[in-house]
């Protein structure tokens, strides 16, 4: 392996620490790509420098680019600490639940179809409220069924046992504060909070400020939640809960003409 | 030995308690106030009455704005209180809405603990959280304020019962009470049943919202037809209802023989009236529920999908986890967003570029800044995209005798020798003559009107291609206009 070889690996492994550059739009980025497909020594290479960095290579393509994935002991791993710490919340383990479920609510949003996560041309298109309004709606459908089952309230003083759609359910939807702000600790802030974020790590574009912030997905971002969910349904499993789908439409629905024209 | 009470029900007559205790508070907090003196004021009547105005003001689509609100209460602050002065009614009255949307806590809502003696006989004790009024946002973007089902059932005086139930119970209660003429009865009975419809609509709204987010969260195979078919059951037989009542209020008040009798007839036809346009603002939404579900299952359902199937994030990652208690959701949901939120580059500092900036003087700044500079500007004219002179040229060119049209071959030649550029606007203006029309020829009396027709012949020149159009013009005549 020559030196000039390793030297190009690291520049496309690099390029994957830079997530808002695009091959589309830079000739040497696009032009590695093209190699990283092409020479298999160059692959093996750039796969090399990356295993060296503690990074993943999750996908090369001329769409997404090059898609890299830290490993928990990487230099490069996102701590949940440092993001809760830029989020500004007190650390409480009911706040990083409900800054978490914004980063999936907005991942289930963006694809809300089993299909939509496998179609590498698929766009999703996402605003802040309708994340909010869409997570609130799960919470709420839970809360249904625990008000069907007689588990309407959580015990008192354990609020490590209580539910998380409790803790989303109960917290504001939007607020206004003294000085005409909106309230950063409601729901609506932190997803906002979560979106922007996304949109600095290049994984949304955003295209508009209607309802708050509208975004739309990068195929990188395809990439990371597909990896990303993978391995949380694992640890779900382990859990011992969730179900197993077999990648149809969680609930069928099935018309009768009979229930069509009583509409 | 009597045995305490142990069912649901006693739960939620403790929880119906509960309810009202903001309201109490407010009258024990109102003199703690330190800048202002707040003793004079009912608080939990005004807070009532701020509820009331909320849940009135809330409708299919929109909620209250909040200083419609604050106005509003203000208005029986200062009944309470005629002599204080008008900033003091505001002041109480934001004073009440910030407390019934308890602004401070984390969570904008009231939690109360209450205990309920198990099977076994072991005390246990829970926690209910819960809102009287919480701030949503509107369709444009602002804040409006929505009353909760626990506010409206508290205000209704109906604690936490079946919808129809409750519904029925009202309309037999109001029929009793116009039969037997106790109008403010009866005027409070017609408002708590516009309470109940607009609870209906409430909940039409909310399932309608998550349809168009995504089909699949909402059950259209049982729970949807059965909840419209229930609501449409209910507007039916509350039309019935309110046009007998509306027949027998309107006796009562063309014949009433005091005043106030007659006034309060009035008012009661008001909010029957307000009951009827409700109602039928509700069953067009109804009605409306199946197209726009159909609508969404074609956008959502139907769009092509590739075969390849993976995570069902909603159902196999978005609801186990919501589902799980906070201890053990939180490390999962970390592990995703760390995972799925890409990668972080930890800055690196150079000492050069520390030191640097150690020790560059911090830069002198204006505390107002640099002037603004009004930038001059000219009104740039927009140049024609063809030289003046070929548009004179153009008009000679097409200043063609009724009687003899032309092809556009010939008009090309002779533009060819007239002028280099002149062809080019021939063709566009040729092409713009097709399809003009002739009614705003006649709108604006023009003597005539430029006709090009293809009529089959293909156009042979070196530069454009297509059809040898025959343009014309043709005399405008006007027809006598029939009465």
């Amino acid at each position: 392996m020559t030196t000039q070889l390793t030297a190009d690996a690291a520049r496309l492994v690099g390029y994957g620490l830079r997530p808002r550059l695009v091959p589309a739009r830079d000739d040497t980025y696009r032009g590695l790509i093209v190699r990283a497909s092409t020479d298999d020594e160059f692959a093996a290479a750039v796969q090399a420098v990356a295993a060296g960095f503690d990074l993943v290579v999750m996908e090369i393509s001329e769409r997404a680019g090059i898609v890299v994935a830290s490993t928990d002991e990487s230099v490069f791993a996102i701590r949940a600490g440092d993001y809760w710490r830029r989020a500004g919340g007190d650390g409480k383990a009911s706040d990083r639940v409900l800054h978490a479920l914004a980063h999936l609510g907005a991942a289930t949003m963006a694809f809300p179809r089993p299909a939509d996560l496998a179609n590498e041309t698929y766009l999703g298109r996402i605003t802040v409220d309708g994340v909010e309004a869409f997570v609130r709606e799960a919470a709420g459908r839970l809360a249904e069924a625990a008000v069907r089952n007689d588990d309407a309230d959580t015990a008192a003083g354990e609020p490590g046992l209580e539910a998380s759609w409790r803790v989303y359910s109960r917290r504001a939807q939007t607020g206004s504060t003294g000085d005409g702000r909106r309230l950063p600790s409601s729901t609506t802030g932190i997803v906002g909070r979560a979106l922007t974020f996304l949109s600095e790590q290049g994984l949304l574009t955003r295209t508009g400020d209607e309802r708050h912030g509208t975004y739309r997905t990068t195929p990188r971002y395809r990439t990371q939640v597909r990896e990303a969910g993978v391995l949380m349904f694992d640890e779900l499993l382990s859990l011992g809960i969730t179900a197993i789908s077999d990648g149809s439409a969680t609930i069928e629905v099935a018309w009768t003409p009979e229930a069509l024209t009583e509409l | 030995m009597l045995q305490p009470a142990t069912d649901l029900g006693f739960a939620q007559r403790v929880k119906a308690l509960a309810c009202t205790a903001p309201l109490h508070d407010l009258d024990n907090r109102k003199n703690q106030v330190q800048t202002a003196d707040f003793s004079v004021y009912q608080m939990s009547e005004l807070a009532l009455n701020a509820i009331d105005l909320v849940t009135l003001a809330m409708d299919f689509d929109a909620g209250a704005p909040p200083e419609l609100i604050v106005t509003g209460v203000a208005g029986f602050a200062a009944r309470q209180a005629p002599l204080r002065a008008g900033g003091e009614h505001l002041r109480a009255a934001r004073w009440v809405l910030e407390s019934l949307l308890n602004v401070g806590s984390a969570d904008r809502g009231f939690r109360a603990v209450y205990g309920m003696t198990a099977g076994d006989g072991s005390y246990q004790r829970f926690e209910f959280d819960f809102k009287l009024l919480e701030e949503v946002v509107g369709p444009d973007g602002s804040i409006f304020l929505r009353a909760t089902n626990e506010a409206v059932n508290v205000l209704v005086g109906a604690l936490e019962l079946d919808i129809e139930s409750a519904q029925i119970a009202a309309d037999l209660r109001l029929e009793t009470l116009i039969r037997r003429g106790r109008l403010s009865d009866a005027q409070s009975a017609a408002q708590s049943a516009r309470y109940r419809t607009i609870q209906y609509g409430e909940k039409l709204r909310q399932r309608l919202e998550a349809t168009e987010r995504d089909v699949r969260t909402v059950d259209w195979l049982h729970e949807m037809p059965k909840f419209i078919a229930e609501a449409l059951e209910h507007i039916a037989a509350r039309y019935r209802a309110e046009n007998a009542i509306m027949t027998n209020i309107t006796e009562v008040r063309d014949t009433a023989d005091t005043p106030a009798t007659k006034l309060q007839a009035a008012k009661l036809v008001d909010v029957v009236r307000d009951c009827l346009r409700r109602h039928e603002q509700l069953q067009a939404a109804l009605q409306g529920a199946g197209r726009r579900f159909r609508a969404q299952q074609d956008r959502q359902t139907f769009a092509p999908g590739s075969s390849v199937a993976t995570l069902d994030l909603h159902a196999q990652l978005l609801v186990p986890a919501l589902g799980l208690p906070v201890r053990d959701a939180e490390p999962v949901l970390s592990g995703y967003v760390g995972r799925s939120a890409g990668v972080h580059v930890p800055d690196a500092v150079r000492l050069l570029d520390l030191f640097t900036a150690l020790i560059t003087p911090p830069a002198e700044r204006e505390l107002l800044g640099e002037p603004v500079e009004e930038p001059d500007l000219d009104e740039a004219p927009e140049e024609p995209p063809f030289p003046a002179e070929c548009y004179e040229l153009l008009d000679g060119l097409l200043d063609l005798d009724p009687e003899a049209p032309r092809r556009l071959s010939g008009l090309l030649d002779e533009a060819r020798r007239l002028h280099p550029e002149l062809p080019h606007l021939v063709v566009v203006r040729v092409v713009a003559l097709a399809a003009q029309e002739i009614n705003p020829a006649l709108r604006h009396n023009l003597p005539g009107v430029y006709v090009a027709v293809d009529d089959g012949t293909p156009l042979m020149d070196a530069e454009y291609g297509g059809a040898d159009l025959i343009v014309a013009r043709a005399r405008v005549e006007k027809e006598e206009v029939m009465a």
